[in-house]
């Protein structure tokens, strides 16, 4: 089957984690790579970043990613207030009878506007590290970029954009978004063209992916469903889809073989019949409707 | 001395809030006094930094001790450098008036 496509950014995405979407990335790139196209995954799921663990480069460079942060020199401030005036993000508690001032760092968004408030220079901005952008050549053309927050960083947010940013212009860009609706996964799939949403066929699947489509209908991003484990479960997910006219694109069957391929950490595209076709298919599809 | 309670109501017979930061109501209780005052919430609403904006709020009362059903890490280290002493009731069905006559009591 011919694939012509140029320049697509892709988000695989999930109301939680463990349903499946970094499979259908990690297969989605070794089928797409294997067919010969310029392709990267990025490894947006920053806080647990496994993408690497199906998909072996070399390593090609590590970026940090730092935040600037004020700290507050309380021998010098002189509780005039300005600062807490300044910032619009709640980020600084400031109590003068108690003679406390200081900066909640992980409020913090670096927008320096205390800096610039402070008369009396009792603000000084360290550099804090957020986590770091991995990026690993696979196979000549290919890359996987990965970003990895460090423990305990309060957003994953600025980590996400960095690694998003450390493409450069490949064909297709493969993104492997956070679980959930919150701000990393906003981050990813704004920045992506079309959004895979990745589900299970219960309750669960179903209540998680009724949440990620209204975010999804908010942003008015286009996307689609992919359903993994089927068979399991019931027909709600698919009488839901249908119902609101959201395409199916795949559907990957509740299988103990396939279970056991993933958890040795291999591809279903490489070792299973059929499946890099099937991820190819999938590709067209979503080429097809980002072109609509 | 001050106390502030994490309130889901405006009055005495409503039950405690068990969210720090998101609380409906923050009822500032004097011991000596006392008296009550309830003060809506005003980051009920923030996206982010309820809790360090609600710290601000009841520290900026004069109270000694807070009471509430959680207190996330953030917001009890703020509360420690401010030498400000958390209670952690874990019963949502208390009321505001349990909670003075359990103050009293100390
Ligand atoms: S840099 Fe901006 S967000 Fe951070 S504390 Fe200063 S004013 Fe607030
Ligand atoms: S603006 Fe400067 S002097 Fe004024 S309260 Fe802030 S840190 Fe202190």
């Amino acid at each position: 089957m011919p694939v012509t496509i140029r320049e697509m950014k892709i988000a695989i995405a999930s109301g939680k984690g463990g349903t499946g979407k970094t499979m259908v990335s990690a297969n989605l790139f070794y089928s797409l790579q294997n067919a010969g196209m310029k392709v990267s995954l990025v490894d947006c799921d920053a806080e647990e970043p496994n993408a690497a663990e199906f998909i072996s480069g070399s390593s090609a460079g590590v970026s940090l990613v730092s935040q600037k942060l004020p700290v507050i020199d309380t021998e010098k401030c002189t509780f005039c207030g300005k600062c807490f005036e300044y910032c619009n993000y709640h980020a600084i508690v400031f109590l003068p009878p108690a003679n406390f001032i200081q900066v909640v760092s992980d409020l913090c968004h670096d927008c320096g506007a205390c800096v610039y408030a402070c008369e009396y220079d009792a603000i000084t901005e360290i550099n804090k590290e957020l986590g770091k952008v991995n990026t690993m050549q696979v196979n000549g053309q290919c890359r996987l970029i990965e970003g990895r927050v460090n423990v305990g960083v309060y957003s994953s947010v600025p980590v996400v954009k960095k690694a998003i940013q450390s493409l450069n212009c490949e064909d297709i860009a493969i993104y492997d978004s956070p679980p959930g609706i919150s701000c990393p996964f906003i981050a990813t799939v704004v920045r992506a063209d079309y959004v895979v949403l990745v589900t299970e066929p219960t309750p669960f699947g179903l209540n998680d992916l009724k949440l990620s489509v209204a975010t999804l209908e908010q942003l008015d991003k286009p996307y689609g469903v992919i359903v993994n484990k089927a068979g399991l479960g019931n027909r709600e997910v698919y009488e839901w889809i249908a119902q609101k006219n959201i395409p199916l694109l795949m559907e990957i069957p509740f299988d103990k073989e396939i279970a056991r391929i993933y958890s040795e950490g291999r591809l279903l595209a490489e070792v299973a019949d059929g499946y890099q076709e099937r991820f190819l298919v999938l590709s067209e599809k979503i080429k097809q409707a980002c072109h609509e | 001395m001050k106390v502030a309670i994490t309130s889901t109501g405006d009055n005495t017979d409503a039950k405690i809030d068990s969210r720090f930061g998101r609380c409906s109501y923050f009822v500032v209780y004097d011991t000596e006094s006392g008296s009550t005052e309830f003060i809506p919430n005003p980051n009920l609403e923030s996206i982010e930094g309820a809790g360090p904006a609600s710290v601000q709020m009841v520290a900026s009362k004069g109270v000694s001790k807070v009471v509430s059903g959680e207190f996330g890490s953030k917001v009890k280290s703020i509360f420690d450098q401010l030498k400000i002493q958390l209670i952690v009731v874990n019963d949502p069905s208390k009321k505001i008036s349990d909670i003075i006559e359990l103050l009293n009591q100390k």
